[in-house]
């Protein structure tokens, strides 16, 4: 058996994937050793069936839902697609008014372009619902959004928690807000679970993606998470799995290992948050200390016991810069060559850096959302992966500012 | 030393950074990204700025087992390379766009950056040779040269770098004679892009249209077409499109009065009109060329005398032709006289890199600003 293992050097990127645990890989190589298609109604399909629903009532234990509200995907990606989607379509089949589809400004793109798409394709109306300088959605807009047009919103889609800046949305009173219309609400909680507290039930969410590798899993599975009163369409067709919305064979190694791993990081959630909090306080104190100009984007790590989630308003394994006069892409090579693997945190389109639509959703000018970095800590972070980003900064700052500066656009006045 | 190696995605770039490595330098990959809105696959016979030539790129870097990345110089390359192209062309001049993306992205927004993040040396897959010169007072100086390939030789649009930042540049294709070795020894390392074809095209011009692409960004402006005496003989879209010494596409309905082929011989921007003329008239043997920038030490040119026994090139892939050339300068900026003293040429048109040699070596660079018969 191999032991899994973090990459090589400080890897502080665990938010775009962690190394899986070693349970999560002993139970996936075990299951990957046998023969079995859980729709097959033989012994080797029973066998394969029944560790596919022991592992739903897992998965479903895990995150306060009811095994029939787990639906296996192939990941985030395909959970929010089939949300965003299947929703849209099944409330415009029983309501052809409901074409408004609601999402912050600061989703994920697998929410943001399957909504796009459907604006392109199906006749909806996207409403992009702003956020604050923290990244916080705007509940007033909500309201008022709901209040003018509640009776034409197929659903509405708020993620749980930010992926790079890390800040925690106030879910419950988006449910609320919704519900009072007749709106669903969908989720997107792949970068909360195993940071924060997660439970379906309690949270109201229709519906909710969450993905295995995010958390010690294996890449290429996950689950909606979708009540049962929920109508939903499927976007994958063929032989009628999980519940006839997402055909496809089941893929029970993967299964397994997603169960497995999610139990193990739900259990360990308290301590191991509490432990990522502090590495991350010593994260963001090394960072401003390297570099007094560094920019913390996102909420202020420090909790408010106000906040509606509770405790915090930021994922704790999450710490996120901007540098003003450097570029990401410069930081990122520089680090990466001083052993630091962080990530400039927003998409790449074609390979290219693209500034980030969270930040510049947040009022963050283009310029200064160039010079973004995002680090993420999990459960393999120690501080000596901090105080080696923390020793390597200073010098990595101040050769990306030199090359920030020949490589910025040449036109006078910057870019516009 | 720390290399930067430019890769586009094709096979002289890959090869390059596959002798660097060998040569024992710390070599890291990258991807010049020219375009925000990339085609995902290679068209045509452009051969470096879809989303398939990064990959090719990436995939090249993976074999080396050296670091690779993308840089977004989109902005930068539409302010100078794109910006100039039209701006010239508006102007009636006729630019190079590969002479002007070496002087303002290769060898300055990228090799600036590198150095900025640490590098030593940009390497690319250009045909052409640095050769090192130790004087006996131990200074070393650096002479470009042409690559022993004829056909490929790339010394051309290299001359506009200019001593410093050629000393920043290297070429590991500089001693290949031919493309065929290239190409096998990509196969001989597992490169993939061994069997790619060369690319030809402007990188940013879809399918070659120039003319499409002008009218696209500069508008129709539509105009006359007027002969040596000042008779309308035709039409046009807009002057900017034409080129001094172009025959075809010039759309004339009737054939000139002598009945012999008419070229274009002047482009006048201020008036929108194009004169044609016969092909007598774009001989010519004088030439004054402005932003001149010498690769030679001041010593061999410092003085305004005549060099003698010298050629010079206008085009790409133009043959030389032998001259006389003395710095001089214009509006206080370096700039050059030169005088054909052989045949002379057709043809030089504004806007066009005017190369200095002597036998291979590159000595200065400049811009024709005007060519005359003396």
């Amino acid at each position: 058996m191999t032991t899994p293992e973090a990459p090589a050097g400080a890897y502080l990127d665990h938010a775009a994937t962690t190394p899986m645990s070693r349970a999560a890989l002993e139970a996936y190589v075990a299951e990957a050793g046998r023969t079995g298609n859980a729709s097959s109604l033989h012994s080797a399909g029973r066998a394969a069936r029944r560790a596919v629903e022991e592992s739903r009532e897992s998965v479903a234990a895990s995150l306060g839902a009811r095994p029939s509200e787990v639906i296996f995907t192939a990941g985030g990606t395909e959970s929010d697609n089939l949300a965003i989607k299947g929703i849209f379509w099944g409330r415009r089949r029983t309501d052809p008014r409901r074409t408004r589809v609601l999402v912050s400004a600061v989703e994920h793109h697998a929410v943001l372009d399957p909504a796009f798409w459907l604006a392109g394709h199906a006749g909806a109306e996207i409403v992009l619902l702003p956020v604050d300088g923290d990244g916080r959605l705007d509940l007033a807009a909500l309201r008022a959004e709901l209040t003018e047009h509640g009776d034409e919103v197929a659903l509405v889609s708020v993620m749980w928690a930010n992926n790079e800046v890390g800040t925690l949305q106030p879910v419950r009173d988006v449910v609320r807000l919704a519900h009072q219309h007749g709106v669903p609400v969908h989720t997107d909680a792949v970068q909360a679970v195993g940071q924060v507290e997660v439970d379906f039930a309690a949270s109201g969410v229709d519906a909710m993606t969450v993905t295995a590798h995010k958390l010690g899993g294996p890449i290429g599975v996950g689950a909606l998470l979708a009540r049962r009163d929920l109508p939903l369409e499927a976007v994958l067709h063929g032989g009628g799995q999980e519940r006839g919305v997402r055909s496809g064979t089941l893929d029970v190694p993967a299964i397994r290992s997603f169960a497995v791993a999610l139990a193990e990081t739900v259990a360990a959630r308290p301590e191991r948050a509490a432990a990522l909090a502090a590495l991350r306080d010593r994260l963001v104190a090394g960072v401003r200390g390297a570099d007094p100009e560094a920019v913390l984007r996102g909420p202020d790590p420090t909790p408010r016991p106000t906040s509606d989630d509770g405790v915090q308003a930021r994922l704790p394994g999450n710490a996120h810069f901007t540098f003003p006069g450097a570029e990401g892409d410069s930081l990122l090579y520089l680090l990466d060559s001083a052993g630091v693997q962080a990530s400039t945190g927003s998409a790449c389109q074609a390979g290219v850096p693209q500034p980030s639509h969270v930040l510049l959703a947040m009022g963050v000018p283009e310029l200064e959302a160039r010079g973004a970095l995002r680090f993420s800590l999990g459960a393999t972070s120690t501080a000596d992966d901090v105080d080696r980003l923390v020793a390597a900064l200073p010098q990595v700052v101040e050769r990306a500012r030199a090359a920030g500066l020949v490589s910025a656009p040449a036109r006078a006045g910057g870019a516009a | 030393m720390r290399v930067l190696a430019a890769m586009s995605g094709g096979v002289d770039s890959a090869v390059a950074a596959a002798l660097a490595v060998e040569a024992g330098h710390d070599v890291v990959g990258v991807h010049m990204a020219l375009s925000r809105n990339r085609d995902q696959f290679r068209t045509g016979s452009r051969g470096c700025c879809s989303i398939e030539d990064a990959g090719d790129a990436r995939r090249a870097a993976d074999v080396l087992g050296i670091p690779y990345y993308v840089w977004d110089l989109s902005e930068r390359f539409e302010d100078t390379v794109v910006a100039d192209f039209l701006s010239e062309y508006e102007a009636g001049r006729t630019p190079n766009p590969c002479v002007r993306c070496n002087e303002h992205i290769k060898f300055e927004a990228l090799l600036d950056k590198a150095t900025a993040l640490g590098f030593d040396a940009v390497a690319t897959g250009h045909y052409a040779r640095v050769v090192t010169r130790e004087a006996p007072d131990g200074t070393v100086t650096r002479e470009l040269h042409r690559s022993p390939n004829d056909e490929k030789d790339q010394s051309y649009v290299l001359a506009v770098m200019g001593p410093d930042r050629l000393a920043r540049a290297m070429f590991p294709l500089g001693g290949f004679a031919s493309k065929a070795q290239v190409r096998a020894e990509a196969e001989r390392r597992g490169l993939s892009v061994s069997a790619k074809p060369d690319s030809y095209d402007i990188c940013f011009v879809a399918d070659g249209d120039t003319r499409g692409f002008l009218r696209d960004r500069l508008g129709s402006r539509p105009g006359e077409v007027v002969d040596t005496a000042g008779n309308v003989v035709g039409e046009h879209d807009g002057a900017y499109a034409f080129t001094v010494g172009q025959r075809k596409g010039l759309g004339l309905g009737r054939p000139a009065a002598d009945g012999r082929a008419r070229y274009v011989v002047d482009v006048q921007t201020s008036t929108n009109t194009v004169v044609v003329g016969p092909a007598e008239l774009l001989s010519v043997d004088r030439i004054e060329a402005g932003k001149a920038v010498w690769l030679a030490a001041p010593q061999e040119h410092g003085d305004g005398a005549w060099l003698d026994d010298v050629e010079v090139q206008v085009r790409a892939h133009g043959a030389p032709v032998p001259a006389r050339v003395r710095a001089t300068t214009a509006d206080g900026a370096p700039a050059m006289d030169v005088e054909l003293t052989g045949r002379p040429l057709r043809g030089v048109a504004a806007g066009q890199s005017l190369v200095v040699y002597r036998g291979p070596r590159v000595l200065g660079q400049g811009t024709v600003a005007r060519a005359w018969r003396g």
